[in-house]
């Protein structure tokens, strides 16, 4: 009895020391991770003469001294700024415009790919046809093929079937693009449903459609959302591909090509990139944390005894 | 309501055979018990049946329609699995509607069913659960009511109660029982648990390898077995083997399993073993049918008697469990509670040889 007693205060005092000290390695490691972060949101709130002759610092060392505005955000935003002519034509940042470009390449290229990929996953885990495991292992390994090596070939494609400089054209790329990682992240989910739920389905008169629609989508939510993530974030900070199937120009500029721009040519109106920035990260992070609760883990309880 | 046939078929997988012709003729309303051991082809013979595995000989007949070719589906069976296989994002009421909405059965006609058979299987109150909310015998139940609303010809069961505890599986096999009763259906019941089969089987396939072993009635399977591996499988604890020779001794045949240890046979079954008289046997004995020479049964000849030392003793309440050895050969028996067997001591055992099996040697037959 005695040792135990005597036991159990210790343990106790070393195992909360080590929590602390994760706690800390944790702290340290987070502030490391987010000061550039701060920074630059900092920074976006500061006038264009502060952000060119101090740095973001100085609103911490100096508050009293610091000066706040929303006038980089109502620039990159396009709306009027109080005492100032509205800007038009060349001058207008147009962010709002590549807010609404990026959106429409971004939400097909993720959706097209995810639809598709679920068929494949489908049809490759539990569809027996000739040939499945050599077409399976020719999809996989895709993933290993650069997408830059195949830019040259498709827009001499693209150009011969017209569809250079279309949304379609960029859904496809990037569909492409997607499909190896999709159809594979798909395929590893897919196939570890449990074999008894399809045939149970069978009897039950379901064909493979109504199994794919009313079993196998719902059931697959979590690796759907986790892969709309992915293939989301991608095809929203995407830079190269949109550059290269939908070209420069201002009508369809996406967001990463307007934040470039906004840099200016010699890097002088970067108190705007800040606020550009920020926006195109607002979206991202609303798509994050709405499909990330889809992340739940045992969704299939209670289908099959484990 | 249907019978059902297996017409010489044959299922292998690759260079596997599951199924070696096997010939089966199910009676309408039956309660048919496949068992055997695992990988004995049980599973496959009903996978066969539910149409989930092609076969690669043979004819499968549902009444009088081949159903070889025909889809699962449309083969009007319902199966209950080993793993309940239940929808995990549908609530209980549509897992066991899904089948009927995919018939388009009308949405009243659906609702009926489902409300009666949860009645009948006590899992009204449990309708709009999820099956991750339920504990292991009502998703049983939610399983077994999925196919009694599609009122099909056949039932079909693998291994159903295997996931249960033991006493829910003892009342759950008793409720499968009635249910079949009160349907009236034809059920087909897989399972490797030789209990199960004898208590709910109305007859009994064993399988083997592939192979039907025999196919009878619970308690003819019990007292007439085919063969070796029948007679071992069926009974707990299992039948006692000794190899043995039939000598002719003064006045009758006897079987000789050493030098101690030699027991008569009787008249009754003089004629079975005569062909085998001279040879080497296999001689087979319940352990039921052994006793200790203080408490032998009316009825039973004393005169098989063998002095044997008991090396365990196991009480059960009821009975006694022992296992006692002579010329080296140890075996089991089921004795009176009231029996002084004693562990490291000796006591006299009584062979009831009018329930002695003989097998042949090579075959493993039955002689008796």
């Amino acid at each position: 009895m005695t040792t135990t007693t005597l036991a159990t205060p210790r343990r106790r005092r070393r195992f909360r020391f080590g929590t602390f000290m994760v706690y800390v390695v944790m702290i340290i490691i987070t502030l490391f991770w987010i000061t550039p972060t701060v920074g630059l949101l900092v920074s976006s709130f500061r006038p264009a003469d502060d952000v060119k002759t101090s740095g973001w610092w100085t609103v911490v060392i100096n508050p009293d001294k610091a000066r706040f505005t929303l006038d980089n955000y109502r620039t990159v935003l396009g709306l009027p700024i109080p005492g100032r002519s509205s800007p038009t034509g060349s001058s207008r940042v147009g962010m709002d415009v590549a807010l609404i470009n990026t959106l429409t390449v971004a939400l097909p290229s993720t959706i097209i790919p995810i639809l598709i990929a679920a068929f494949a996953a489908y049809g490759f885990a539990w569809i027996d046809f000739p040939g499945r495991r050599a077409l399976f292992i020719l999809v996989v390994a895709m993933l290993v093929v650069p997408l830059q090596i195949s830019l040259v070939p498709i827009l001499r494609d693209y150009v011969a079937l017209q569809l250079g400089g279309t949304y379609l054209g960029v859904w496809l790329a990037h569909t492409g693009f997607g499909l190896p990682l999709a159809v594979y992240l798909l395929y590893n989910y897919i196939s570890t449903i449990p074999r008894d739920l399809f045939e149970s389905a069978f009897l039950d008169g379901a064909t493979h459609f109504t199994i794919f629609t009313r079993l196998i989508l719902p059931l697959s939510t979590p690796a759907l959302a986790s892969f709309a993530i992915f293939q989301f974030l991608w095809t929203w900070n995407d830079l190269l591909v949109a550059l290269v199937f939908l070209g420069a120009e201002p009508r369809v500029q996406v967001v990463t090509q307007r934040l470039l721009g906004l840099l200016g040519q010699f890097g002088q109106e970067w108190h705007l990139l800040t606020a550009g920035a920020f926006i195109s990260m607002i979206v991202p992070l609303i798509v994050f944390f709405s499909l990330q609760r889809f992340f739940v883990r045992g969704l299939m309880a209670g289908s099959v005894k484990g | 309501m249907a019978s059902i046939k297996y017409d010489h078929v044959w299922k292998r997988f690759g260079d596997v055979t599951v199924l070696k012709n096997l010939d089966l003729d199910i009676a309408d309303g039956e309660f048919l018990v496949l068992v055997g051991p695992s990988g004995c082809g049980k599973s496959t013979a009903l996978r066969c049946l539910a149409g989930l595995e092609e076969i690669t000989e043979g004819r499968i007949f549902i009444g009088d329609r081949d159903v070889t070719d025909v889809p699962p589906k449309d083969r009007d069976i319902a199966m209950v699995f080993q793993s309940y296989a239940l929808y995990p994002h549908m609530s209980v009421y549509d897992n066991m509607a899904f089948g009927l909405k995919l018939r388009r059965v009308p949405k009243a006609e659906i609702d009926r069913r489902v409300k009666e058979a949860a009645e009948m299987l006590s899992i009204g109150h449990l309708l709009d659960r999820k099956p991750k909310a339920l504990s292991g015998g009502q998703r049983q139940r939610v399983a077994l009511g999925r196919a009694i609303v599609r009122d099909p010809a056949v039932f079909l069961m693998d291994e159903p109660l295997s996931n249960l505890d033991a006493k829910l599986r003892v009342q759950t096999r008793a409720e499968i029982s009635k249910l079949h009763q009160r349907l009236k259906t034809t059920f087909i019941y897989v399972t490797h648990d030789q209990t199960e089969a004898m208590t709910m089987g109305s007859r009994i396939a064993v399988m083997r390898d592939g192979i039907l072993q025999q196919i009878d009635t619970p308690q003819n399977l019990y007292d007439h077995p085919a063969n070796m591996f029948v007679a071992g499988f069926i009974g707990s604890p299992a039948m006692n083997f000794f190899e043995a020779r039939l000598e002719r001794t003064d006045g009758g045949v006897s079987v000789v399993v050493g030098k101690e240890f030699v027991l008569p046979v009787p008249a009754s079954k003089l004629d079975h073993v005569s062909s085998h008289i001279g040879k080497t046997v296999y001689f087979g004995i319940r352990p039921e049918d052994l006793h200790d020479a203080h408490f032998v049964p009316r009825g039973v000849d004393e005169r098989a008697k063998v002095r044997a030392a008991v090396n365990v003793v196991e009480p059960m309440g009821s009975e006694i469990y022992a296992y006692v050895e002579n010329s080296g050969k140890e075996f089991i028996g089921r004795f009176d509670p009231r029996s002084s067997a004693r562990t490291g001591h000796t006591m006299e055992v009584v062979f009831d040889m009018e329930k002695m099996h003989i097998f042949d040697r090579e075959t493993e037959k039955a002689l008796t």
